[in-house]
């Protein structure tokens, strides 16, 4: 797949030594994340750059499996944004607006961890006030239950939504951090696991 | 153009890694374990060391990028330390612009225009540009708080670059990677010594408000520790006088103390310990360059008022 080496040149030339030089992504328990797929990273969300945050910080030869979740209304509405977001970056993009069952919206989602994808889902579906976790909505859930068994790994960050905030285009630098928290799975109870995994992004 | 190193600048670099090597041997007999923040703190050192001596030896505009980096990540910690506007995004964005303008007036030794850059033209510019939003909810602080960054992290510090491009004036022996070396290493060992001499005989805090572990016998060990080593070091990379020697090396240990303590208010005043991790052992690179955002510009202009 000819993508896989542009997505791979595109973080090595360019999100990388962004994310290094202009923003500076202080990582703690790194060796958290998960060495392979099938596996759903969650985080709170901030920024654009959230999503290339985490998967700079897989290891490279994972990129390739990397699948962030985002709406399709926005990224797929003109043609270079989407071939760039679907082809380059590799989003699953997933309908925001409208009423539609769980499954309708999700299911893509879950067919890519079923196929052994790494998976980066914000639970809070929409990029929020910086600093602080929106409310999660109950995707999150419906999937943490069709998979019980499959590992989701929390990670909180920090910082990036004063780098490119909502609405903003230019980046100005600022150190961030990521907090890699303990990997969870579905726990049987819809209450409890929210408040876990709320807890585990700083909610 | 480029800076040829004297063997001078040379014997004496070899002088710090010897001495980091000793260090080393004896922190790893003393401290064991080998997460503790002294082994830490010591391996951070190297890779200090190692970027330094590279900086000064590669050539005059690798040692200003060099510079003009630290300069950035300074500024970049404090800014992400202290509370911003959302509405001053973009007069951020061009303080950041600032340091490459500030390091090239070094380079091409523009002298008229380093020394009032930043004191002056961005110190009207910049409350501009937040005048221009239009939020007036916390204008002063925003205005005072930036600025003060600027004037530390990268006014006070681009002194130290700018002993690098000096005029060779009659000291045949002396340039500027050298007086930017006797600098670095009297302000950086004024710091470990006024530590090591506070560990072994402090007794009185000289200053329990603001940084608790700072005593009076600390401070005068260290004192005393970096004004003998500038009578050694000066004949070496320095034009200085025996006396002149000496007067540095007291103007050094007791600006870096205060610069020390300056940056301790700072983050007492924010509530915070360390001002980030960058450097292992050490916190951010605000704990590594705090001493010097006073000792460079005051040894900068106490070598240029007697000698330049």
């Amino acid at each position: 797949m000819g993508y896989a080496a542009l997505r791979w040149l595109f973080f090595l030339l360019i999100v990388k030594p962004f994310l290094l030089l202009a923003v500076g992504v202080n990582v703690r328990h790194r060796d958290r994340l998960p060495a392979a797929g099938p596996a759903l990273i969650v985080a709170n969300h901030n920024s654009h750059l959230d999503a290339l945050v985490l998967m700079a910080m897989l290891p490279v030869w994972l990129l390739s499996r990397a699948r962030p979740v985002a709406s399709a209304e926005y990224f797929l509405s003109n043609r270079w944004r989407a071939w760039f977001a679907t082809r380059v970056i590799g989003i699953i993009p997933v309908a925001t607006s409208g009423v539609r069952s769980h499954a309708d919206v999700l299911g893509p989602v879950r067919d890519a961890l079923a196929a052994g994808d790494i998976v980066i889902f914000f639970p809070e579906g929409t990029r929020g006030e910086p600093e602080r976790l929106g409310k999660l909505k109950t995707g999150i859930v419906w999937l943490a239950q069709q998979l019980p068994t499959m590992l989701i790994y929390p990670v909180r960050l920090h910082g990036l939504g004063k780098v490119l905030p909502k609405g903003d285009w230019l980046p100005v630098p600022f150190f961030c951090d990521a907090w890699v928290g303990e990997p969870l799975h579905w726990s049987g109870d819809r209450r409890q696991f929210l408040a876990a995994l709320s807890a585990s992004l700083g909610g | 153009m480029s800076i040829t190193l004297a063997s001078p600048v040379l014997a004496i670099l070899g002088g710090v890694w010897a001495l980091l090597a000793l260090a080393t041997a004896v922190v790893w007999w003393l401290a064991p374990a080998p997460d503790s923040e002294l082994r830490q703190r010591v391996r951070s050192w190297w890779l200090i060391v190692a970027l330094c001596s590279l900086a000064l030896m590669f050539s005059r505009a690798a040692a200003l990028v060099f510079f003009g980096v630290i300069s950035f990540l300074a500024l970049k910690e404090y800014l992400t330390l202290i509370p911003t506007r959302q509405t001053d995004r973009r007069v951020l964005f061009w303080a950041y612009l600032s340091i490459p303008m500030q390091y090239f007036w070094i380079g091409i030794e523009w002298y008229g225009m380093f020394i009032i850059f930043i004191p002056v033209y961005l110190f009207l510019l910049l409350p501009v540009a937040m005048v221009l939003t239009g939020e007036t909810q916390g204008y002063l602080r925003a205005a005072g708080t930036l600025h003060w960054g600027l004037m530390s992290m990268v006014f006070s510090l681009s002194h130290l670059a700018y002993l690098l491009v000096l005029p060779q004036g009659e000291y045949a022996h002396v340039n500027g990677p050298g007086l930017a070396l006797f600098l670095l290493v009297l302000t950086e060992l004024n710091d470990v010594a006024q530590y090591c001499w506070g560990k072994l005989l402090g007794r009185h805090k000289i200053s329990p408000a603001v940084s608790p572990n700072k005593t009076v016998e600390g401070f005068v060990g260290g004192v005393l520790t970096t004004v003998l080593l500038a009578a050694l070091l000066a004949p070496w990379l320095t034009p200085f006088s025996v006396l002149d020697a000496l007067l540095a090396g007291a103007l050094i240990a007791v600006a870096g103390f205060f610069g020390d303590l300056s940056l301790s208010a700072l983050k007492r005043d924010l509530g915070i310990k360390d001002s980030g991790n960058l450097l292992p052992g050490h916190g951010g690179i605000l704990d590594r360059v705090d001493s010097l955002t006073y000792t460079a510009p005051l040894f900068f202009h106490f070598t240029r008022y007697f000698y330049f």
